[in-house]
């Protein structure tokens, strides 16, 4: 990466990228190897979500029914003591963690409470540290009907929004593009589904929100680099597929790096700085404009040569249908 | 080409002046952001039906007994009445049972030799009736409730057939307000059976919890008018509950619905009691019992938990009580509202309770208004430094967006929740996208030896597609949230869909504006980008 100031005459510029000459889809199946790997996590994970809560994956109540609270003390508290006191309470299934910078507690019960699961929960400790004071900072009860409710209605915002993108997709590429970027699509959500199963982090209505947000936001790099081969294609038509995909990428790579360092910035100030609440929102954002850039770079590209072989389309055919 | 801008410039300024217009009154804030509950209630409808099939019981039995006809048997079992009359009488039961029109009258096969076994069932359209009268009255009951309790600004609403969504913002005592909003509040006066030998065996006290285990051991000795109800003591040294089994009368001798008044009064052991004032029908029923029962002992019993069991000394008129019990102020206070508001016609399950502390809130606000204010002056100190004079115009149409952002959700009273403003982050983020997309395009074209005006032109036209392309992407997904999401996320993705349009409109038309402005002005000849 140089930094260089250009002046020619006319104009003034900052380059981040000189002309580079990066191979991107020379190691393909290097890249292809890693990222099906990963996939395969996220495809494990995305079975045992499926399979409600008796799957492995750490699903949030919003899904399973159940309450979650945040109980925020004033002096610290021992997880065994606080685990102590919900077993001596009846509640020796809840599940603990500890934000210790804050002195908070987060529980998680699984289990139906008829809307007053917080109030038990506040009652034991309140009983049992009587000189410890805490507040309840937020707690959340869904009973299993909402949560199938739920659960239904991500389900329905996933199909639909897929769907949408499919259908965009088909309208606005040719197949083989179509297919490379819809790949690409759901590499990324798929990576960062892997990502979180393995970190065992909640899996909530926010996260959903969040990876639906990034399935969007994702085609829009690969989008800026198919417009690029698509117009090398027709110009360059001597020239190997490899080559004019290396070319483009690298002609585009400032303003691919650029849409996703400006979006980083963003999301990346929302991860530090955004607090608790909406953490794991910004680190799938994070994640997310991460492995869009990297697939729409090492994933979608080099698809099209795989592609090509696969299903040879007439040389003339547009990559893109005209908008 | 000067008619174009004039144009282009007068619907920028005319949509900043609204936006400003609309943002001078303050944005609505989720309870996510200013603390607050959020409730969903599940109207128990079935108890509605049962309870009304149980009053109407009541009322044929008088009739009955009024025209002297003897009943075998009468009792309820679940949607209708069992009744069991002697054959000879069978006329004049068909002729009082025409006067209820709302049953459907079978004969029971089986009949025993002496009588006839009818099955009254309550008709269809009476008992959808009663499902719908049922959610609405509870909503209604819990907005008086509510009013009464004093909270700025609920929101309650009937949601799907029998569900009651209800948003408390920045209420204090969660807790207390779901006491008062959950409970039934069903007052009634019932008589102790003291004569009975099996309430000899019921136990002194037993431990809270352990209430449908004593229910279950007696369930076979207790006659079937009669039930078994538990009275709530409270050790007034160490604080420690106990409960108290007595047996009591199944029929109520007098219900809540008769009163007109409750209030707290403080006895003069500063022991706060309420007070209950009935209406003439109460006072006058209230008084036949009081003076039929004399030296017996009455049960005031709310919500299937007994209060107190005073001894009758005389006849009581006037038609006022007084309902003692371990209460605390506060309790009694709320015990007095949920009296005078009435008792929902059916017991309510809270399904969702979603509560934030106003802390919470509160730090969620300031995090979120820091995260943007970094994440705005990192992007355009970087946008400054990568795209120099450019990149300030970039910067400038990044304000507008965000003011036009604003304006448009405060316009459509969008409420701002934390996801909410995660959107209008990731809109900064996304907003220079777009004039980095256009940017690199017209430097290419720069490159390529063009004349700035027609580079900007060129630049302008070729990235159109891939913008258009990565803004219908986005919004697809933002309509899906939208669709099926539910609150924050709700937020979410209106603050989304939103931005993304904002943005294609700033970017196309109002930079596109600046440039054609100065282009037609000066005769560029180089361009700090």
């Amino acid at each position: 990466m140089v930094v260089e100031t250009i002046e020619e005459g006319i104009v003034t510029m900052i380059e981040l990228f000189k002309k580079t000459e990066i191979d991107f889809v020379g190691k393909r199946f290097v890249f292809f190897v890693i990222s099906g790997l990963a996939v395969l996590v996220g495809v494990v994970a995305m079975i045992q979500i499926a399979r409600g809560p008796s799957g492995g994956a750490n699903l949030g109540v919003d899904f399973t029914g159940g309450t979650s609270l945040s109980l925020k003390f004033n002096k610290p508290v021992r997880m065994e003591e606080a685990r102590h006191i919900l077993a001596t309470g009846g509640l020796a299934d809840a599940e603990l963690q500890a934000v210790v910078a804050e002195q908070k507690l987060l529980v998680r019960i699984k289990k139906e409470g008829g809307g007053k699961m917080d109030t038990r929960v506040s009652n034991l400790f309140f009983k049992a540290l009587p000189e410890n004071p805490f507040v309840v900072e937020s707690s959340t009860e869904i009973g299993p009907k909402i949560g199938q409710k739920l659960q239904k209605d991500a389900g329905l915002a996933i199909i639909l929004s897929t769907l949408g993108i499919i259908l965009y997709i088909a309208f606005r590429f040719e197949f083989r593009f179509g297919v490379a970027a819809m790949a690409a699509t759901f590499h990324d959500v798929l990576v960062i589904l892997g990502i979180f199963y393995l970190l065992d982090k909640e899996i909530t209505l926010l996260f959903i929100t969040a990876l639906l947000t990034i399935a969007g936001y994702s085609l829009s790099d690969t989008v800026v680099v198919f417009d690029r081969i698509r117009e090398n294609l027709r110009t360059k038509k001597r020239e190997l597929l490899p080559t004019v995909i290396n070319r483009s990428i690298n002609e585009v790579l400032a303003r691919t790096f650029n849409t996703s360092f400006t979006t980083l910035l963003a999301v990346g100030t929302l991860f530090f700085f955004g607090g608790e609440v909406i953490h794991d929102f910004a680190f799938v954002m994070v994640l997310g404009v991460l492995v869009g850039t990297y697939s729409s770079w090492f994933i979608a590209s080099p698809l099209l040569i795989v592609l090509k072989d696969v299903m040879p389309s007439r040389n003339e055919a547009p990559v893109f249908k005209k908008a | 080409m000067k008619t174009s801008i004039t144009w282009r410039v007068g619907l920028i300024l005319l949509f900043s002046a609204i936006s400003v217009f609309c943002l001078l009154k303050p944005m609505t804030l989720g309870l996510d952001l200013q603390g607050g509950m959020h409730l969903i209630l599940e109207v128990e409808g079935e108890k509605a039906v049962e309870n009304t099939v149980e009053r109407e019981l009541v009322i044929i039995r008088e009739s009955l007994e009024k025209e002297k006809v003897a009943v075998k048997s009468i009792q309820r079992e679940g949607n209708s009445i069992l009744l069991v009359t002697p054959t000879e009488s069978e006329t004049a039961v068909t002729k009082i049972l025409d006067q209820y029109p709302n049953f459907r009258i079978k004969k029971e096969s089986g009949t025993p030799s002496d009588g006839e076994k009818k099955n009254l069932s309550l008709k269809e359209p009476e008992v959808k009736r009663i499902l719908e009268a049922s959610t609405s009255q509870a909503l209604e009951t819990i907005r008086n409730r509510i009013d009464q309790f004093g909270v700025t600004e609920p929101l309650i609403q009937k949601q799907g057939e029998n569900q009651i969504l209800i948003q408390l913002p920045g209420v204090k005592d969660p807790k207390r307000a779901m006491e008062l909003i959950g409970r039934t509040a069903l007052l009634e006066f019932k008589l102790l059976d003291e004569d009975n030998p099996m309430g000899r065996l019921l136990p002194a006290t037993i431990e809270p919890g352990a209430e449908e285990k004593t229910v279950k051991e007696f369930q076979d000795q207790v006659p079937a008018d009669r039930q078994i109800l538990f009275e709530r003591k409270v050790d007034k040294e160490t604080g420690e509950v106990t409960k108290r089994p007595y047996l009591v009368t199944k029929q109520a001798a007098l219900r809540g619905d008769v009163i007109t008044d409750a209030r707290v009064v403080i006895g003069d052991f500063n022991e706060p009691s309420v007070s209950i004032v009935f209406d003439s029908v109460g006072a006058k029923q209230f008084e036949k019992v009081t003076g039929e029962n004399l030296e017996k002992r009455l049960a005031i019993v709310l919500d299937n938990t007994i209060y107190s069991t005073p001894t009758i000394q005389g006849k009581i008129s006037g038609g006022r009580a007084q309902i003692t019990g371990s209460f605390t102020s506060s309790e009694a206070n709320d015990l007095s509202i949920a009296l005078r508001a009435g008792a929902l016609p059916a017991p309510v399950n809270i399904i969702q309770n979603v509560t934030v502390g106003p802390s919470l809130g509160q730090d969620s606000i300031e995090k979120g208004i820091r995260a943007f204010l970094i994440s705005a002056l990192l992007v355009v100190l970087y946008m400054l430094f990568y795209y120099r004079l450019c990149g300030l115009l970039a910067n400038t149409m990044l304000c507008l967006n965000l003011l036009l952002l604003m304006g448009a959700l405060a316009a459509l009273h969008a409420t701002l929740t934390l996801p909410g403003i995660a959107a209008i982050v990731l809109t900064v983020g996304m907003a220079v996208d777009t004039n980095v997309l256009i940017y690199e395009r017209i430097r290419d074209e720069l490159r390529k030896g063009r004349p700035v005006r027609l580079a900007i032109d060129a630049g302008y036209d070729k990235a159109f597609s891939s913008i258009f392309d990565s803004h219908v992407t986005t919004l697809i997904t933002a309509l899906a949230l939208f669709l099926f999401g539910t609150g924050p996320i709700k937020g979410f993705a209106v603050s989304l869909s939103l931005g993304v349009i904002i943005n294609l409109f700033t970017a196309l038309v109002g930079t596109k504006v600046i440039f054609d402005i100065i282009n037609r002005r000066w005769r560029l000849e180089r361009l700090s980008i």
